[in-house]
C-alpha cells in the first residue's frame, strides 16, 4: 500500500466535510416544506462514498439507490443541480422529474440512482459489460445497501458479472438496518462477503470510520479489479445518524441499541479524520476554518439558486416520455 | 348495510388494523408478513403492535418481494391464510412472476384442485415528490389477469369489511390502498362484518349522469358533486370498490337510466381500467347506442416529482365538474368549486402532511 500524500489527504477531508455540511443543510431546511420529496440522508455514512470516489477515476461509472446523495456528490455531481432537484426546479439534475431518489450527472459518469431496492444493480452490470465490449478501461461502481442482497436480482447480477468477468464493484454500505429492521431479523448470522464468495467473487470488508485508511484499501482493490477485469464485492461498515427517510433523529423509537449508536458516534468519521490529519502533521486549523467557510458559501449559493429557480415549465410535462 | 347503532368514527388506517386484528384472532391459520409490519411505524400504523398480540404470526421479512409472494402461495396451498403487505405497489413489480404466473393460475392450471386463499395489500403513493417509482397506480396489470380479485376500498368502513371478506375468500385478493385515503375517517362498527367483493356501491342516486369512480379520485368526485348539486345537476355516483369481479349489472342499470357515463380513474388512460368499463357499456346490446361515454384519467406519462407539476397532473374536483358540465352541455356556475380549490397544492393530502413518505 502506498503512502497517503498530504494533498490527497486534504482533498479527501474536504469532500468528507462538504458532503456532511450539504446534508446538514438539507436536514435543517427540510422542515420548511419546500423540498417536497422523500430524502434519505447520508449523514454519518459519507466516508465510503468519499473514499471510493477518490479511488476511482472521473470516467468510471457509478450508480446508486435511494440513499444516493453522498455518492452523487462525492463522484462530482453538480451541487446546484442537486439542490434544484430536491426543490423540484427546472434546473434540477433530472429536470425536476426525479426528486431526491433519482439523481444523475452524466458529465461525471454518474449514470443514475433509483428508488427500488436493488433496481440499479443489473444496470450497473450492464454498464460494465458495455465498457468491456467497447474496450474501455472503466470500472463501474454499483452502490447498494445491506438489504439489496436480499433481492434475487442481486444474486443474478453477481452471477452474470462473475461468469462474464465484468469490472463491476458491488459497493455495499452495511449500516446494519433496512429502515427499522436490523440485519439479524432479515439475514442469518454470516458475513455478507460470504455471499460474494459463493458467487466466485472476491470480497473484502472494511470499517469505513477512517476515511483515509478506507481510501488506501479501496485504491489498491479498485486497481486490481481494473487490471484483472473482474467483479469485486466490497462491504463498508458504516452508520446512519438520522432517520431512514426524512430530516429527524429517530432514536427515541428505540429500534437501535443506545450502545450501538454511542459506539459509532465515538468513531465519528469527521473527528477520526481530523485526528488522523493531526497525527500525520497535516492538520491546520486555519485551513480547516477556511474550507468550512468556502463550503458554507458554496452551499448557500446553491440553495439560493434553487429557491429562485422556477418550477419546470408546464410545456415540459410528458415531453420526456419518448425519444424523437 | 351500515350498522346504524354504531357512531364510532375511525381512520382508514385504524380500520385496517382492527380488521387484521380480528382476522388474526378468529382465524388461527392466518398470518401477516411484510417489510415493516412489526417495526415502530407498523406499515403506516396499519399493523402497529400486532406482533405482540400474535407472536410468530406477525413478522418482519427480508426485502425479497418475489420470494415473499411465493412463500405466501406455498403456505396458502398447504392450509394457511396469509396476508402480505407492501408499502408501495411499485415494489411488487419484483413479484410479478409469482403473482401472475403462479398465484393467479394455481387453481386453473391444476384443474381446480387447489385454492389459493391469500391477501396481498399494496399501497399506492401520490404527491410529495413520490414520482416515477413511488406513485404508480398499476391496478390494470392485476385486473387484467384472470384468477386474481382486485379490490379498491375507498372508505374506512369498506376497508374493514372488504379486508374481512378478502380473508374469507378462497381466491387471491389484491387490496389496493391509496396512501391519501389512509387519513380519511368514517363510521365503522367494532364487530366483524363483511362488505362483499364484486359489488359496487351506489353512493348517490341521480338521473342526469352516471359517474363511476373508485379509490382516491372518488373523494374528488364526491367533492365535485357537492357543487354539481348546487347547480341542480343530478349525478348518480357509483363507487366501484372492486375492479375484478366487475359489477357490470349495477353500472348498466345506472347508465340505462341516465344515458351518460363518466369514469374517473386515477391511472393512465392507455390500456387502463376506465376503458374497460366504457367498452363493456358500448358493447352491451341493451344499452342505447347514443349513450355518451367519457373518461378522466391521468395523462399518459410518468408522474413527475416536482411539486410544480402536481397541480397539472392529478385529477381534482374542478376537472370532474368541468367534464360533467361539458357532457351535459350546460353552463354551470363554477365559482363554488373554484373557490374550494383555491390555493390547493395537489402534492399533499392536506396541510398536516409534511412528508417525507
Ligand atoms: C423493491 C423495494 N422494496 C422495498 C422498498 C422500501 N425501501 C426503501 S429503502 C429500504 C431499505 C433498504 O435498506 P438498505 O439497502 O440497507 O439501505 P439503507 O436505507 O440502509 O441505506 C426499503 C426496504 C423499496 N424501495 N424497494
Ligand atoms: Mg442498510
Amino acid at each position: 500500500m502506498h503512502e497517503l500524500d498530504a494533498e490527497k489527504a486534504r482533498a479527501i477531508y474536504y469532500d468528507l466535510v462538504r458532503v456532511r455540511r450539504i446534508e446538514e443543510e438539507i436536514k435543517k431546511r427540510y422542515p420548511l416544506q419546500e423540498m417536497r420529496c422523500p430524502v434519505h440522508l447520508s449523514i454519518g455514512q459519507e466516508s465510503p462514498a468519499v473514499a471510493i470516489s477518490h479511488a476511482i477515476n472521473k470516467t468510471d461509472y457509478m450508480m446508486s439507490g435511494h440513499r444516493s446523495h453522498s455518492h452523487y456528490l462525492a463522484k462530482g455531481g453538480d451541487l446546484r443541480k442537486f439542490i434544484c432537484e430536491l426543490y423540484g426546479r427546472a434546473d434540477g439534475c433530472s429536470k425536476g422529474q426525479g426528486g431526491s431518489m433519482h439523481l444523475i450527472d452524466l458529465s461525471v459518469d454518474f449514470l443514475g440512482a433509483t428508488s427500488i431496492v436493488g433496481g440499479t444493480v443489473p444496470i450497473a452490470v450492464g454498464a460494465a459489460f458495455s465498457s468491456k465490449l467497447q474496450n474501455e478501461n472503466r470500472v463501474t461502481v454499483s452502490c447498494i445497501g445491506d438489504a439489496v442482497v436480499e433481492e434475487g436480482v442481486f444474486h443474478e447480477s453477481m452471477n452474470f458479472a462473475a461468469v462474464n468477468d465484468l469490472p463491476v464493484i458491488f459497493f455495499c454500505e452495511n449500516n446494519f438496518y433496512s429502515i427499522y429492521t436490523p440485519l439479524p431479523q432479515r439475514q442469518p448470522a454470516r458475513p455478507l462477503t460470504d455471499l460474494a464468495k459463493a458467487h466466485g467473487v472476491k470480497a473484502v470488508s472494511i470499517d469505513s470510520s477512517n476515511v483515509f485508511k478506507t481510501y488506501m484499501m479501496l485504491d489498491s482493490l479498485v486497481a486490481e479489479a481494473r487490471r484483472d477485469k473482474k467483479p469485486l464485492f466490497l462491504e463498508l461498515f458504516t452508520y446512519r445518524y438520522v432517520e431512514h427517510c426524512g430530516p429527524h433523529e429517530d432514536d427515541n423509537l428505540q429500534y437501535r441499541p443506545d450502545s450501538e449508536l454511542e459506539e459509532w458516534k465515538a468513531k465519528e468519521p469527521i473527528l477520526v479524520a481530523q485526528n488522523h490529519l493531526k497525527e500525520a502533521g497535516i492538520w491546520d486549523q486555519a485551513w480547516s476554518d477556511q474550507i468550512e467557510k468556502r463550503i458554507e458559501e458554496e452551499i448557500h449559493e446553491a440553495f439560493d439558486y434553487a429557491i429562485n429557480c422556477p418550477y419546470p415549465p408546464i410545456e415540459n410535462l410528458g415531453s420526456y416520455t419518448y425519444a424523437k | 348495510m351500515q350498522n346504524n347503532t354504531s357512531t364510532r368514527e375511525i381512520t382508514y388506517i385504524e380500520a385496517i388494523r382492527e380488521a387484521t386484528y380480528q382476522v388474526l384472532e378468529s382465524e388461527p391459520k392466518s398470518f401477516l408478513m411484510g417489510l415493516g409490519v412489526s417495526d415502530p411505524k407498523g406499515c403506516f400504523g396499519t399493523t402497529t403492535n400486532l406482533h405482540e398480540s400474535f407472536p410468530g404470526r406477525v413478522f418482519e421479512t427480508p426485502v425479497s418481494e418475489n420470494t415473499l409472494t411465493g412463500v405466501c402461495l406455498g403456505s396458502a396451498i398447504t392450509g394457511l391464510r396469509p396476508i402480505l403487505v407492501h408499502l408501495r405497489i411499485d415494489f411488487t413489480m419484483y413479484a410479478m412472476d409469482q403473482m401472475i404466473n403462479n398465484m393467479a393460475k394455481w387453481r386453473s392450471m391444476f384443474g381446480g384442485q387447489v385454492n389459493v386463499p391469500m391477501v396481498v395489500r399494496m399501497v399506492i403513493g401520490m404527491g410529495w415528490g413520490q414520482g416515477n417509482q413511488h406513485s404508480q397506480n398499476l391496478q390494470s396489470f392485476f385486473a387484467h389477469v384472470p384468477g386474481i380479485k382486485v379490490i379498491v376500498p375507498a372508505t374506512a368502513y369498506d376497508m374493514k369489511g372488504m379486508l374481512i371478506s378478502a380473508m374469507k375468500d378462497n381466491n387471491p385478493v389484491i387490496i389496493l390502498e391509496h396512501r391519501w385515503l389512509q387519513f380519511t375517517k368514517s363510521i365503522v362498527p367494532e364487530e366483524m362484518y363483511e362488505v362483499p367483493i364484486g359489488k359496487c356501491n351506489v353512493l348517490t342516486e341521480g338521473s342526469d349522469i352516471t359517474i363511476v369512480s373508485w379509490g382516491q379520485v372518488l373523494i374528488e368526485t364526491l367533492k365535485a358533486n357537492e357543487f354539481l348539486k348546487e347547480n341542480g345537476v343530478s349525478a348518480e355516483i357509483i363507487d366501484l370498490r372492486s375492479l375484478t369481479p366487475l359489477d357490470m349489472p349495477a353500472i348498466k342499470r345506472s347508465v340505462q337510466k341516465t344515458g351518460k357515463l363518466l369514469v374517473v380513474d386515477s391511472s393512465w388512460k392507455t390500456g387502463g381500467f376506465a376503458g374497460e368499463i366504457i367498452a363493456r357499456v358500448c358493447e352491451d346490446p341493451d344499452i342505447m347506442l347514443d349513450t355518451m361515454t367519457q373518461r378522466l384519467c391521468y395523462p399518459d406519462f410518468p408522474v413527475p416529482s416536482s411539486p410544480g407539476h402536481a397541480n397539472h397532473y392529478y385529477i381534482r374536483s374542478t376537472h370532474i365538474f368541468d367534464k360533467v358540465s361539458n357532457m351535459l352541455e350546460k353552463e354551470l356556475d363554477k365559482s363554488g368549486v373554484l373557490a374550494q380549490e383555491e390555493g390547493r397544492l395537489l402534492d399533499a393530502p392536506d396541510q398536516n402532511f409534511i412528508g417525507p413518505f
